[in-house]
């Protein structure tokens, strides 16, 4: 395997979870590797988001263990995830529609003239320059950053989404379906994001069913089937048609249906 | 830019950033329109002018300022997507409690009689420390249990009102200290209700903790992977709500020399009818106490217009009340719209 020379950024041990009697995640043992880009292929219902959602601290796994560069973490909640520089891309937006673009960018983590808990005053000035900034890198164009995110584009809303995680993103970056609802040259806009996030260096997972965007993006792909993982494939060694049969079970040939599995 | 946009995103949406005005423009045409045909029925029917009255304009800005003090604290809850059927309750357990520190010595049948003739502060930092603290309640049972704002508010209500009741077996509080009923004297409610709008206002055009209270009524699950704590910020925001309904509790009291448990009925739907014909939106993420203030006064007029012609107080109530209904299928219909897209 070409990555396995670099240092291990995340490792999920028997990651399990259940919703009451569905096993939604069952035993995922996952690695990535500094400055590796990887996807997480698999049909509906497969358990990627449900994944994604333990890594990231927005709930707790019923069972396994989580390492995190280098050391054992257990994530009570999102915030504790981005302060340890991991951004997500949910796969349901999450985006606050009655506010402009700053202050979504923003969100959580507001610049501040001084502190008053709460009541400190927002430093808006501040705020907004390091969005133009911040979508300018990404190479994102937006009209008017003062328009509320809900007057926006789907394309528009993915976008600025992306920025912010790539923006903050100082270790991993995770991206559930970003291109899901896009139109072509948004697709493209969003591909290109990913590709500076490459030469940047930092690590990516991308969830998506786009197969020939992960064959073109990433270095190494996770096939996920019924909650597990069923098998995880080099980029440089595989095709379309492998990846196909290890999606729906069926080992040889693409063109048999799944549904004896 | 300008070559750059045919490119990326921009050519996928060039024509939504239509002009638009700030949603209290409508409120305020609204309110210019209602007080317009007072004005001309004014002429019609007494002869003289509605408006060019300088008495009638200060009584009615008085009649609606305590109520007015509270939907600034509802309109906050109501952008967060909730809502606080407490707030006519908390008035009346207020009223009580603070009425109860504020006798003077020379009233015999004082509720405590050891405690008379207290400062000014004793009764309204009790009294604000009370509504603050069953905001606090409201605001952990939402957050924390995850009742339904209605549902969580709805036995504040009750309970603040049996509490008011039971406070003095059903007795009125009298015979506050002057400097207790100064606190309603003259325009003293009015010049409090703008104190608590403009620090209000400005809180949630500047702080943080108005961003956050926008961003949790848009989309609270985006508010809660984005960092924010949604469960402390919302006990916040109720507990401002309780404590607005505790300081008009005190302004009421003061001003009438007198509290009595049933003060404050029906204020809460008062108070949320002003929020949302002043534009906020009962699904959260969108209006101001600039709105808010517009509404109130649109109620000042309805009230006083009413009063002017001489007509019955019960056409009032079921004119308040259609106007509610307009705001709120208004507001339906918007979101609606919005949904289309
Ligand atoms: N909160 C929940 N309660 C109960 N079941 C859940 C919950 N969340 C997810 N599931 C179930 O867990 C399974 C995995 O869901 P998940 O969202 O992870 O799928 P996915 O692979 O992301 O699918 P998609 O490609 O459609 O996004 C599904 O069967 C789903 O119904
Ligand atoms: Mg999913």
């Amino acid at each position: 395997m070409s990555a396995d020379d670099g240092r291990i950024i995340l490792q999920t041990e028997a990651l399990t979870k259940h919703y009451g009697g569905v096993h939604a995640l069952d035993d995922a043992n996952f690695i990535l590797r500094d400055g590796e880009h990887v996807a997480i292929v698999g049909d509906n219902g497969a358990g990627k988001s449900t994944f994604v959602r333990q890594i990231t601290g927005v709930e707790q796994p019923t069972s396994g263990k989580i390492f995190f560069d280098g050391e054992e973490v257990s994530f009570k909640n999102p915030i504790e995830a981005r302060d340890h520089g991991i951004e997500t891309v949910f796969q349901n937006l999450a985006l606050a529609d009655d506010l402009d673009v700053p202050s979504n960018l923003f969100l959580g983590r507001e610049e501040t003239y001084f502190n008053l808990g709460p009541f400190s005053i927002l430093n808006e000035r501040s705020m907004g320059q390091k969005a133009l900034s911040a979508l300018k890198t990404t190479g994102v164009k937006i009209p008017d950053l003062k328009n509320k995110i809900r007057n926006m584009s789907g394309g528009q809303r993915q976008c600025v989404a992306i920025s912010r995680a790539a923006t903050f993103a100082s270790k991993l970056i995770i991206m559930d379906e970003p291109t899901a609802a896009l139109g072509v040259q948004e697709t493209a806009q969003v591909e290109n994001i990913i590709r500076g996030l490459k030469e940047r260096g930092i690590p990516l997972i991308l969830v998506s069913h786009n197969l020939r965007q992960v064959l073109d993006l990433v270095d190494r792909i996770w096939v996920w089937r019924r909650g597990k993982i069923v098998g995880a494939v080099d980029r440089d060694k595989t095709d379309g048609n492998e990846i196909v049969s290890l999606i729906t079970g069926v080992k040889s040939g693409v063109d048999e249906e799944a549904a004896f599995v | 830019m300008a070559q750059v946009a045919t490119t990326g995103t921009t050519a996928s949406l060039p024509d939504k950033s239509r002009p638009q005005w700030p949603a209290e423009f409508n409120v305020f045409i609204g309110l210019i329109l209602i007080a317009l045909v007072f004005e001309a029925l004014g002429w019609i029917f007494q002869g003289h002018s509605f408006l060019l009255n300088f008495q009638r304009l200060s009584i009615m800005v008085l009649q609606v300022s305590i109520v007015g003090i509270i939907a600034v604290g509802v309109t906050q809850v109501i952008i967060t997507g909730g809502i606080d059927l407490s707030s006519g309750s908390l008035v009346g357990a207020t009223a009580m409690i603070a009425m109860s520190l504020a006798q003077v010595s020379t009233y015999e049948r004082a509720v405590f009689p050891a405690l008379t003739d207290l400062p000014v502060i004793v009764p309204v930092g009790v009294g604000l420390l009370c509504g603050l603290a069953a905001g606090f309640v409201n605001g952990a049972l939402i957050a924390y249990t995850k009742i339904p704002p209605f549902i969580a508010t709805l036995g504040m209500m009750v309970t603040a009102r049996g509490f008011a009741k039971w406070y003095t077996k059903g007795q009125p509080v009298s015979f506050p200290t002057d400097d207790f009923a100064a606190i309603g004297a003259g325009m003293n409610p009015v010049l409090i209700f703008i104190a608590v709008a403009v620090l209000f206002s400005l809180i949630l055009r500047f702080t943080v903790y108005g961003r956050r209270t926008y961003a949790i009524g848009s989309n609270e699950q985006a508010a809660r992977v984005s960092g924010i704590n949604v469960e402390h910020h919302l006990m916040l925001v109720y507990g401002i709500a309780g404590g607005l309904a505790a300081l008009a509790g005190i302004v009421l009291a003061a001003r009438g020399l007198t509290a009595q448990a049933g003060a404050g009925v029906m204020y809460e739907l008062d108070a949320i009818a002003m929020a949302v014909i002043g534009g906020t939106s009962l699904s959260g993420g969108r209006g101001s106490i600039i709105g808010t203030t517009l509404g109130m006064l649109i109620f000042g007029v309805i009230i006083s217009g009413f009063t002017f012609l001489r007509l019955d107080a019960y056409y009032q109530e079921m004119i308040k009340g259609a106007i509610i209904v307009i705001a709120v299928v208004q507001d339906v219909y918007r979101q609606r719209m919005r949904g289309r897209i």
